[in-house]
């Protein structure tokens, strides 16, 4: 009927998709990152946008720059991951975790966390308020990792644009905080920074859930909207090292969205709060529940 | 173009009436999935799949990770996450930046599901306030899927419709009355 504006450039996408694999390929032999099990739609955008702010005209633009320049490998790191959170998103979690997990966790003497994938650090803030308000922070070591160092750098100076308060605030008070936010942080021109008090129990390290290993025992697993980005043999690899770290009754908490219908490894936890993909470690007839 | 496996629907303000208005058109024997992006400013999509469902000749379901898109069955996107189809037909969320201001966006969606599904993808843009859905609907279109647009002076918000004719045109353009017949004539042949 009505004709094509006919602006759409002549996109040959199964040669991008040719493109796409030897870039893989590329920062796999060359860096040792392994993006070739990540979900493959959403890893081509990221790519595909990589392409265009770095200007590299195609994406075998891109792999030239990751084969021959080594200072280059951080900007596609930063590119590929997905550094975006906010803190207590999705505030019933939050406040599950308060009002279902604190108090099992409350009964060990030594708490330790992990959050896989913490990005710029708003969930570590909010797990450590969370936790100071409980009481039970002086006894807690929170593990924050990720495998973007640019992230990592930015969770431990805990600043963000101050526009982002009013969200943060509302989610804290939801998710059951008995301050105001205000009180754990200062705002200055456009910024507010995180009271860096709270990171008196924090580790931030880089380790990479494709290649790293177990490195801790953890009561509670925190890892919300990053198994999103694996393929199904590697949600179920990851999930495997999280059963590995945890110990027995350890608990898991993923994204409100993830779907666990493809990992065998699933059969291994037990759920918790399902709506909110809190889970437990060890099955029913073991006795957990 | 091949007999369509899919439909994708985008669509933003005044998208709930319109899509409650072309749900209760759509036959009930329709074999292929459709899979909605609308734009809302709500937490969860759970109130849009119940009123939608209301009116719906179709089962509603908001769109599940992982899962495979059931034909004859309306899936929403979830509120907060990009939803994508993957080559192998399945559903993948993410939270990657907002685009064009909006998570999901029906951008994101249409790319994908046209890479997904090549030229058997129907493809259609409803009224809505800015210009997400323009790109993909051409994306659409370049795969050789077919492109429905809504008549942007049937539209309650025009904008999105008019954008999507200027940068990707449109197989048909039509007030929302007449779309849902259309779907119905070239699903079921
Ligand atoms: C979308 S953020 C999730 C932030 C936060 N958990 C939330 O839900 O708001 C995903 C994070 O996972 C990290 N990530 C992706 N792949 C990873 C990997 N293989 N190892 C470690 N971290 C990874 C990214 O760098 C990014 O910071």
């Amino acid at each position: 009927m009505s004709p094509s504006a006919g602006q759409a450039p002549p996109v040959d996408h199964a040669l991008e998709d040719i493109e796409v694999d030897l870039f893989v390929r590329a920062l796999k032999l060359r860096h040792g990152y392994d993006f070739s099990q990540y979900a493959p739609a959403s890893l081509k955008r990221r790519v595909l946008q990589l392409v265009h702010s770095q200007h590299t005209g195609t994406i075998s633009g891109l792999t030239h720059r990751v084969l021959h320049e080594p200072a280059f490998l951080p900007e596609v790191l930063e590119g590929l991951s997905v550094p975006v959170s906010e803190m207590f998103r999705d505030p019933e979690v939050f406040r599950a975790l308060r009002e279902q997990v604190f108090p099992v966790l409350a009964s060990y003497p030594q708490i330790n966390i992990w959050q896989a994938g913490c990005a710029h650090g708003q969930e570590v803030y909010s797990l450590a308020i969370l936790l100071e308000e409980a009481g039970l922070y002086e006894r807690t070591q929170i593990y924050a990792t990720d495998f973007n160092e640019a992230a990592l750098r930015h969770a431990q100076e805990g600043i963000y644009p101050a526009r982002e308060a009013q969200l943060w605030s509302r989610n804290y008070l939801a998710a059951g905080g008995s301050h105001t936010l205000a009180d754990y942080y200062s705002a200055r021109y456009e910024l507010i920074k995180l009271d860096q008090r709270l990171r008196r129990h924090v580790i931030f390290a880089n380790h990479n859930l494709v290649t790293d290993e177990v490195f801790c025992e953890a009561h509670l697993v925190l890892c919300r909207n990053v198994l999103i980005y694996f393929s199904d043999p590697l949600q179920d690899r990851t999930l495997a090292l999280f059963r590995d770290s945890l110990v027995r009754g350890g608990y898991l908490c993923l994204g409100t969205r993830e779907s666990l219908d493809f990992a065998p490894s699933a059969i291994d936890f037990t759920p918790v709060n399902s709506a909110l993909r809190i889970y437990r470690l060890g099955s029913r007839s073991e006795g957990v529940d | 173009m091949d007999a369509p496996r899919a439909i994708v629907i985008g669509c933003s303000a005044g998208g709930l009436s319109a899509l409650e208005q072309l749900f209760a058109q759509l036959l009930p024997s329709l074999p292929q999935p459709i899979v909605v992006c609308c734009h809302t400013g709500s937490s969860t999509v759970d109130l849009m799949c119940e009123l939608l469902a209301r009116h719906s000749t179709l089962p509603v379901v908001e769109a599940t990770e992982r899962s495979t898109p059931l034909g004859g069955t309306i899936h929403v996107a979830p509120s907060g996450y990009h939803l994508l189809v993957e080559a192998t037909g399945r559903f993948a969320l993410s939270v990657d930046e907002r685009v064009s201001f909006a998570r999901p966006s029906i951008d994101v969606l249409f790319d994908s599901a046209a890479e997904a599904y090549g030229d058997a993808l129907i493809g259609v843009v409803l009224t809505g306030a800015n210009r997400d859905g323009a790109e993909g609907l051409a994306c659409i279109r370049h795969h050789g899927g077919l492109a429905v647009v809504q008549d942007p002076g049937d539209a309650e918000a025009p904008t999105m419709p008019q954008a999507a004719l200027e940068l990707a045109g449109a197989d048909h353009c039509l007030p929302l009355a007449a779309i849902g017949p259309l779907l119905n004539r070239l699903c079921l042949p």
